[in-house]
């Protein structure tokens, strides 16, 4: 504070001069936020109960109080503290708020709908209620293999490049060039892909594999950058000690380098799978919807979960509820299938990690 | 080398380390190494090209024969201004939010609950759009909508509040709500890690002067992270723009370019109009999305190159002191 406020004194009486100022007891913040929480119930309760009133009026009356208290008994500087530190606590609350809700929600409404009928049929000749996501989670399955087929190959290798033989001003253009394509819009990614295969198979193509050349492109970015990290943290002497041996680069990367990473790199590319398998929008316009199994990802269309979910939304038949409670369930079964995926990453990467004392 | 045998180690013999085999072994490994490096410049070159070739006929077409028989530019222009409205709400919201998080984590809360905490908000990062899209129409729309109405009959006189209310709460402001959320993690990680990086001298020497911790925030933490924080909410603002299918989803699109926040007829963005309209389209009208889709591509290009910039020159700066 360059110019500090004097402490707030009496109307008529001049600020008595002291070496220590007052502070407030440690428990004093969670005593008022209780006393603000009972405070706000009570006004809710005599008006008309509200959540959001609730929580909006606590916030409020916390705010008012402790910097009022503290600015009495502490001074302005203490005071300014305190409501910065009730603003940051108010900002986490904030950001949890949509994760319970969304969390709540989709429990709520797809886990009536999560039946083993539901996992193991697909929609064909289905009219109203009934149906499953056999097909979708089937064509995911593909569509996101084939994609993970096509990326960790070319980004594991470009993390070696970038490694390995640090490439100089290539090398430069292609760290910004993979920075910069982190950013590609996932739609983009996909009329890309169709704008590729259009060129080969003819206006109005559909097919899985165009779903999973889109869906590299948002991959490739994820590998190169997890494979980069984990190769820089391979410890040198361990490359040294090989080329002392007399072994080529060639065999000390792939039989020194990648073996200690390897957990690391699992962990990047389960991730970066994790990433990819709730794209929609770019797998909407080139992998198409489809009804029925289609276990080809080279000929015809082939729907994949995040699309049976939009599909199942947008287009729910007659009755809406039953095809609401399929896209439901279908997120569910999503959400189940991400975070299974960052689950198993986050294991690997604890129990065959490289020890890094970080 | 004039010895006449292969020097043999117990055993057997022991490739010299220039055999033949091991140069070539390297070139090729190399030369493998190399083309993927390059093949990610060319599949970068690659969606450039494509795009701009797909949207030649577009650009190229009279307006009769173009959707809704306008030209391509009062075509894409509404479009635009609603993704950069949409982007903009997310960014207002987000910003403030994912800064107080990121402090949150980094200075205020508890050491051993902090990874905890981190690890919650990434969470958030791990959901697919589409459950967004769903959680925004049933859940976030039908929350918002009563405030919406309470904006709506007692601001009416400012223009975002102008009304008509929106009866389902499918808004561009719940829209802006939901992107917000989705870019909320990867702008908090951004600043977090930032924030973390403070020297901690810093922030010693300043407790040292008696600062409390807000002033320790606002003279060593903020100033030290101020760069990392404009790229992070760049980068949020890249995510923002080329969001789709959330958007697609809770938006009840009127066309036309409006800064009204609450009413039934919002303006659409690129991405989501090109999802919902490409499964019908064919003919030019494909050309048409594409090159809107090339608009995008290069505004969120250039959003996020700047954040980039931004991140580099902070780096050098960093080597170099």
């Amino acid at each position: 504070m360059a110019t500090a406020t004097p402490l707030l004194a009496e109307p008529g009486a001049s600020p008595p001069l002291r070496l220590t100022r007052g502070s407030l007891p440690r428990w004093a913040p969670a005593g008022m936020f209780a006393a603000s929480l009972g405070a706000a119930l009570l006004v809710m309760l005599v008006t008309s109960f509200n959540w959001y009133g609730w929580g909006a009026l606590t916030f409020l009356l916390y705010v008012v109080v402790i910097t009022t208290v503290s600015r009495r008994v502490e001074g302005s500087r203490r005071s300014t503290d305190r409501l910065v530190t009730a603003l940051v606590f108010t900002a986490f609350a904030l950001a949890l708020l949509p994760l319970l809700a969304l969390v709540w929600t989709v429990l709520r409404r797809g886990v009536p709908g999560l039946t083993f009928e539901f996992l193991t049929t697909t929609m064909r000749g289905v009219i109203g209620a009934g149906g499953g996501v056999e097909h979708a989670i089937v064509g995911t399955l593909l569509v996101t293999g084939l994609a993970a087929l096509i990326s960790v190959p070319i980004g594991l290798l470009t993390a070696i490049y970038l490694v390995e033989y640090s490439g100089g001003r290539l090398g430069r253009w292609v760290t910004l060039m993979v920075d910069v394509m982190t950013g590609i819009p996932s739609i983009v990614a996909g009329l890309f892909a169709y704008a590729l295969f259009e060129i080969f198979f003819g206006p109005g193509v559909r097919m899985g594999a165009a779903g999973s050349v889109a869906l590299s492109v948002l991959m490739i970015p994820f590998v190169v950058r997890s494979s980069e990290e984990m190769l820089r943290l391979v410890p040198a002497e361990l490359r040294e000690a090989s080329y002392a041996l007399g072994i080529a680069k060639w065999r000390t990367v792939v039989k020194v380098v990648i073996p200690t990473a390897i957990a690391g790199l699992t962990t990047g590319v389960t991730l970066a799978v994790a990433r990819v398998i709730g794209e929609t929008a770019p797998l909407l316009l080139v992998a198409g919807l489809t009804t029925s199994m289609n276990t080809d990802p080279f000929h015809d269309r082939m729907t994949t979960l995040p699309v049976y979910a939009f599909s199942a939304f947008a287009t729910p038949g007659f009755p809406p509820e039953a095809g609401y409670q399929r896209a439901w369930s279908a997120a569910l079964v999503l959400i189940i299938l991400v975070m299974l995926l960052n689950l198993i990453a986050r294991l690997v990467s604890r129990f065959f990690g490289p020890r890094t004392g970080r | 080398m004039s010895a006449p045998a292969a020097p043999t180690i117990a055993g057997g013999p022991v490739t010299p380390l220039d055999a033949p085999s091991h140069r070539r072994g390297d070139r090729i490994f190399a030369g493998l190494a190399r083309g993927a490096g390059v093949l990610i410049l060319v599949l970068l070159a690659g969606v450039a090209l494509f795009l701009v070739v797909e949207s030649v006929p577009a650009l190229t077409a009279s307006s009769s024969e173009l959707p809704q028989g306008k030209s391509f530019a009062h075509y894409v222009g509404p479009l635009a201004f609603g993704t950069a409205f949409a982007a903009a709400i997310a960014l207002l919201i987000a910003a403030p939010v994912s800064i107080g998080v990121a402090l949150f984590i980094s200075h205020y809360s508890p050491r051993r609950l902090a990874g905890v905490l981190g690890y919650l908000i990434d969470l958030l990062a791990a959901v697919p759009s589409v459950v967004f899209g769903l959680w925004g129409i049933f859940w976030l729309a039908p929350q918002l909508q009563p405030g919406m109405a309470w904006l709506g009959t007692h601001l009416s006189f400012i223009p975002f509040f102008a009304g008509p209310v929106s009866a389902t709460g499918r808004t561009i402001l719940t829209a802006g709500v939901v992107l917000a959320v989705m870019i909320l993690p990867i702008m908090t990680a951004i600043c977090r890690e930032i924030f973390l990086q403070t020297p901690r001298l810093h922030e010693e020497a300043a407790l040292a002067l008696g600062a409390t911790r807000w002033e320790v925030v606002r003279m060593s933490v903020l100033p030290h992270g101020r760069s990392g924080v404009i790229s992070a909410a760049m980068l949020g603002l890249g995510r923002a723009l080329g969001e789709t299918m959330a958007v697609a989803m809770v938006l009840s699109v009127g066309g036309g370019v409006s800064v009204n926040l609450i009413s039934p007829q919002n303006p659409s963005t690129i991405a989501a109009n090109i999802a919902l309209q490409f499964p019908e389209s064919s003919g030019v009208a494909v050309n048409a999305l594409i090159a809107t889709g090339l608009v995008l591509f290069v505004i969120t290009f250039l959003v996020n190159f700047a954040a980039r910039a931004v991140v580099a020159r902070r780096k050098d700066f960093r080597e170099g002191s």
